[in-house]
């Protein structure tokens, strides 16, 4: 199996190494082979997909983005789209139910407030088969359900607390022909994945590069053969809708090609997100110190926090649980860290506090000041009596002494 | 009967919970305000129909009264008076705890009517179940019950609980066995509370809108098409008032359903109910009679079989391989009565007849040699010898003579009598009465109006007239038959029934061009094979299309923004296109009524105003449409030579100058009205393209067009391709003067 992984230049938001899914992989020891590949920022996801195109050879790929951070297994994933015999296969988990912007309209009636939804997705009764997908601007339309597919499959059933976690497994054969004969496909998640979902009753693609025009009956033998190879493998005793409607009506001219697109859902224990926000990335960091630590791989001390051992704290300054001071950082008296992630040698002065912050490398934080919820990134200045709520500082950003904000985005110019 | 003792139980329980308990009441419409079962319901209301050989309307009642309802109105409109003399006769009104009390009426023409009668006689005072009396079930009523009362303790919004069941409907017809149309329900799996109903599928070819709000309440909804709507529903007494609220609403699902489910201000809630293992299904249509007659006689309707209830007098026994017969047949030896059959009491069968899978009625004599099969042939039918007869309808008192034959599909009302050797074609209908010619008989009177949710005043009112007009035929047209089945009269119609064969009696109804096509749909005849392979095939071309919508998405795949939902922006697009052209189509009509009766132009206005606001346009596109329709009219005056339709053309700016400068009184409307002309002449009224500046001019002369306008519109085509240029280089003087003018007072 092969495996793809997408980091946009857009996210290299400081990862901390422990939360780089190829880490993630070779946790559970699978050997890498790993290649870089450069592509432009504009050809979307499916662009990057055409450049390595050429470099595939395994029958099926795995593609994730760069800021998935779980802990399933990808085998789980693999092992589904085999079972199948899938043609794609996509990995959903369950939404973060203290979503961002849940907190802003907890309060209200209004429907406008409503969380935002990230997808909506149609699956069947069995939860294995990915039946309508809507992502992007889509989602906010309205649904509209391809009836054919509905005829097929009985019932339909339609979720919006599922977000694609970005993780995908491709029959390689179709994701390229699909790559080639669809060129102005862009996007994996916004054109090529609902392009398989809606066309998977009426395939355009060749299962196997198998050309039909020649030798039909062949192609429907083995076609018959998969299919029970695949009901065995599901260990399903009845087949599958799609065996059953591609085989509803023999008597047509037409034989009806079929294709699989599964879905696997991640189990609710275990972790998955994604960081494709700062808010994810202040909520992950604290997932990762705190309820999600095996994660991370690290040990933590007795207090459930980790202190690095060239870390200075200065007299009467608490480190609370599920927090990271790391290398070579110094903090002054009476500080007190809760929920926090402090990088490598940073500067802190008394009477600090930081609850529910991420601190990056090389940050100066002066006397007095109070972080809440924010994230700073490396090398920024905190000067004297600077009170943050929930803001972001950019890269060596300066904020004055005694100067409040709330809600803000602070980078220079 | 241990479901009324199981009734019993119910009620002490509900008695200490709550002590202001009302008598389970329910509301049956005798009267299924659809045309469906035409031309038999000319003469027999359709609850009276015989269904293996009892009464629909006695099943109804029998499961009422064993499922533990205490007191039933029955309402009766069409032909009530027949049905209040047989529920007289019958045993129904003198059942102990179980009081049917009839509800007359003469003027109601849909459910919601009827249930507006029954809000004002004040009869209803609790929960209540709502069936019409075409209903075959079996299922227990005290769960349903009992879940819909406890809902409506925490809400008191959920004013309704209907009862849904497993049915898949045909991949290729997409019909439900019952032969009525595939139903697409959105169920929360949590709560059951419908979210979503469609049984019309015609409206959005191979797609199902939701609305978007219904995800934003419920994480997850769960679309059915497997489910089939048993037409039972327990509903609160605000119900009743609903009803008398939206005096618009007919139809209890189309209206009633569709419109709760689409308020979002009041907040009413509809749940389902899905029975599994008890059975429960209406007669909606020839189809569903059919199969309704083969579950009966299957037994799943037990305890409703023929031998077990409604035996009366003449019992009735189950012999093997589903065979039911009553007492006193005459049955000739070499006469063959092969399975699932059910033959009444006193039917004699002649030599060598073969029947399977029939019903037939009591009193019947069938002749020698005579092949019935899947037929439902009620009571004191004559069928002579050698006689062929394949999934037909025969009502009381016909008579086939020798040697006929009735193809697949044929219904025969009473007394319809079929000459010797005449063979009818499938799907005819025959009755000894006059088609009804107001309007297409076949399509349900109610359903001539497909919009979806609330209807249109105006339609409602000719449907309603027509209804009207139709039941006040009725006692005419029996008189008139009274004459023909005396025998005298009939031989004057003799030539009118010539191709019922020698000696036939009976018109035979047309079938309307569009009806035709559908017929095999509700026929008690199987699907005849030829139809299924061109359902099959439609099905194919249909997911062909949908590919190629697939295909349209993913070559606009490259703008992103307009990928995006690209196939709904491109069927609003449509729609809107749809819409314009109507509206250009009206205004036209309106124009032209304005320009022959001399109508003056503030009534003009006001016409077109209302136009414009019932279709939503904008008074620019008012301006264009108005313009187009005074250039057409132009066109029609005739005109020789060019420049006599510029004449006319100039005469009709005049006279109409005030009308077409109300609606261009803005600038844009102004460039709307260039544009127009423009593209007229481009394609529709080629005629005017060489008068294009002149006429421009003219427009300028009547200060109907500013110069900005002019100026404006040459301006956004400088970057036009060559062919779209043709119009401003031609005016490319005028423009030339009107810009120096301009220059000129600057």
């Amino acid at each position: 199996m092969e495996a793809g992984i997408m980091c946009s230049v857009r996210q290299h938001i400081a990862f901390r190494e422990h939360e780089c899914p190829m880490q993630a992989m070779s946790y559970f020891r699978i050997v890498i082979n790993c290649m870089v590949a450069a592509v432009p920022e504009d050809v979307g996801t499916a662009g990057a997909l055409r450049a390595i195109a050429h470099h595939l050879t395994a029958s099926d790929i795995l593609v994730v983005s760069g800021d998935l951070v779980s802990d399933i297994p990808p085998g789980a994933l693999a092992a589904v789209h085999r079972q199948h015999d899938a043609v794609v296969t996509t990995m959903l988990c369950s939404a973060p139910v203290n979503g961002p912007t849940e907190l802003v309209s907890s309060g209200g009636k209004d429907k406008i407030k409503k969380p935002r939804r990230y997808n909506i997705i149609g699956l069947d009764p069995t939860k294995q088969f990915l039946l309508h997908v809507a992502t992007g601007a889509e989602v906010e339309k309205d649904i509209r359900i391809q009836k054919s597919i509905l005829r097929a499959v009985d019932q339909m059933e339609i979720r919006a607390d599922l977000v694609d976690a970005h993780m995908y497994a491709f029959k390689r054969s179709i994701l390229q022909e699909v790559l080639d004969e669809k060129d102005k496909f862009r996007s994996l998640k916004e054109d090529i994945l609902p392009y398989l979902v809606r066309s998977q009753l009426k395939s355009e693609v060749l299962l196997n590069g198998v050309p039909q025009a020649e030798n039909g009956n062949e192609m429907v033998n083995s076609q018959n053969n998969q299919a029970v190879v695949s009901r065995i493998l599901a260990n399903a005793s009845t087949p599958s809708f799609h065996d059953l409607y591609a085989s509803s009506n023999k008597g047509s001219t037409l034989v009806r090609r079929t294709h699989k697109c599964c879905a696997y859902i991640a189990s609710e224990s275990k972790y998955c997100q994604r960081l494709n926000s700062i808010q994810a990335f202040s909520d992950i960091n604290r997932d990762v110190i705190g309820d999600a630590s095996h994660l991370s791989g690290y040990s933590f001390s007795a207090h459930n926090n980790i202190i690095h051992p060239s870390a200075q704290l200065g007299s009467r300054t608490t480190v609370g649980p599920h927090c990271m001071l790391w290398e070579g950082s110094q903090m002054g008296d009476k500080c007190s860290v809760k929920r926090s992630v402090i990088g490598r040698h940073c500067r802190i002065g008394s009477n600090v506090k930081a609850v529910n912050s991420v601190i990056m490398d090389h940050v100066t934080i002066g006397d007095g000041c109070s972080i809440q919820g924010s994230v700073i990134c490396s090398n920024a200045q905190l000067q004297e009596r600077s009170v943050l709520k929930d803001c972001q500082v950019g890269a060596g950003f300066v904020i004055t002494a005694g100067s409040e904000h709330k809600g803000e985005s602070l980078a220079r110019k | 009967m241990p479901p009324q003792r199981k009734g019993a139980a119910a009620r002490v329980s509900e008695d200490t919970e709550d002590l202001t308990r009302h008598p389970l009441q329910a509301i049956l419409l005798a009267d299924s305000f659809a045309t469906k079962f035409r031309p038999i319901t000319l003469e027999r209301p359709k609850v009276l129909l015989p269904l293996v050989n009892v009464p629909m309307i006695d099943y109804t009642l029998a499961w009422l009264e064993s499922a533990g309802v205490e007191e039933v109105f029955v309402f009766c409109c069409a032909h009530s008076k027949q049905v209040i003399e047989y529920l007289e006769k019958s045993e129904w009104f003198s059942q102990p705890n179980f009081s049917v009390v009839t509800i007359e009426s003469h003027n109601s023409v849909s459910a919601g009517d009827a249930l507006r009668l029954i809000y004002e006689r004040n009869v209803i005072n609790g929960d209540f179940v709502l069936i019409s009396g075409d209903t075959v079930s079996n299922m227990s009523l005290t769960q349903v019950i009992q879940e819909h009362k406890e809902r409506r303790k925490k809400d008191s919004n959920a004013v309704m609980t209907m009862v849904i069941k497993q049915s898949k409907p045909s991949p290729i017809t997409h019909q439900s066995r019952l032969g009525t149309d595939e139903l697409f329900l959105a169920i929360d799996p949590q709560t059951k509370q419908l979210l979503f109903y469609e049984e019309k599928t015609d409206s959005y070819r191979g797609i199902i809108p939701l609305d978007n709000a219904l995800l934003g309440d419920n994480p997850s909804i769960c679309l059915h098409n497997d489910k089939q709507d048993c037409y039972i529903d327990i509903c609160s007494q605000e119900v009743l008032s609903l009803f008398t609220d939206n005096f618009d609403y007919q139809h209890l699902r189309r209206h009633f359903v569709k419109g709760l489910l689409v308020d979002d201000i009041m907040g009413y809630k509809i749940f389902t109910h899905e029975i599994h293992s008890s059975y429960a299904a209406r007669i909606d249509n020839y189809r569903s009679y059919d199969t309704i007659s083969k579950d009966i006689i299957q037994r799943w309707t037990y305890p409703f079989v023929p031998d077990v209830m409604f035996s009366g007098n003449s019992a009735t026994h189950l012999e093997r391989e589903g065979m039911y017969r009553a007492s006193e047949i005459e049955q000739s030896r070499s006469a063959h009565i092969g399975p699932f059959t059910v033959i009444g009491k006193g039917t004699k069968i002649g030599n060598n007849s073969k029947i399977s899978n029939s019903v037939i009625g009591k009193g019947c004599s069938i002749g020698s040699n005579v092949s019935i099969t899947g037929s439902y042939i009620w009571d004191s039918v004559t069928i002579e010898d050698g006689c062929d007869i394949r999934h037909a309808i025969i009502c009381d008192g016909v008579v086939i003579k020798s040697g006929a034959a009735l193809e697949p599909g044929v219904v025969l009302s009473f007394k319809v009598v079929i000459g010797q050797q005449c063979i009818v074609p499938s799907y005819s209908k025959v009755s000894l009465y006059q088609q009804p010619t107001v309007e297409d008989s076949d399509e349900e009177l109610e359903y001539a109006d497909n919009s979806s949710g609330t209807v249109d005043s105006s339609i409602t009112c000719t449907v309603d007239t027509l209804n009207r007009e139709m039941m006040s035929e009725t006692p005419a047209s029996q008189m008139l038959s009274l004459h023909l089945s005396s025998g005298v009269e009939a031989e004057v119609h003799m030539e009118k029934y010539a191709y019922l064969g020698p000696g036939g009696v009976g018109h035979v109804w047309s079938i309307c061009e569009g009806a035709h096509e559908e017929e095999w749909r509700h026929s008690v005849a199987p699907s005849p094979a030829d139809k299924l392979a061109e359902a099959i095939q439609s099905l194919e071309d249909d997911l062909e299309l949908l590919n190629l919508d697939g295909n349209a998405l993913s070559v606009s795949g490259e703008l992103k923004s307009g990928r995006n939902g690209t196939d709904s922006e491109d069927d609003d697009v449509e729609d809107s296109r749809d819409d314009s052209i109507y509206y250009e189509k009206e205004v036209e009509a309106t124009f032209l009524r304005a320009v022959n009766e001399n109508i003056k132009v503030p009534d003009v206005i006001l016409e077109m105003n209302s136009l414009r606001l019932s279709y939503n346009m904008t008074s620019a596109d008012c301006a264009g449409a108005i313009f187009y329709a005074m250039m057409k009219q132009a066109l029609e005056i005739p005109h020789a030579t060019a420049g006599e339709l510029r004449k006319s053309a100039a005469s009709i700016i005049d006279a109409w100058n005030k009308l077409l400068k109300f609606y261009s009184k803005e600038i844009d409307d102004q460039i709307e009205v260039i544009m127009k002309f423009e593209e007229m002449c481009l394609e529709s009224v080629k005629e005017f393209s060489p008068h294009f500046s002149q006429i421009l001019h003219l427009l300028y002369d009547k200060d109907i067009l500013e110069e900005d306008a002019i100026l404006r519109w040459a301006d956004e085509k400088k970057d036009a391709e060559e062919s779209d240029k043709v119009f401003v280089k031609q005016s490319e003087k005028l423009i030339q003067w009107l810009r120096e003018a301009s220059e000129e007072e600057d």
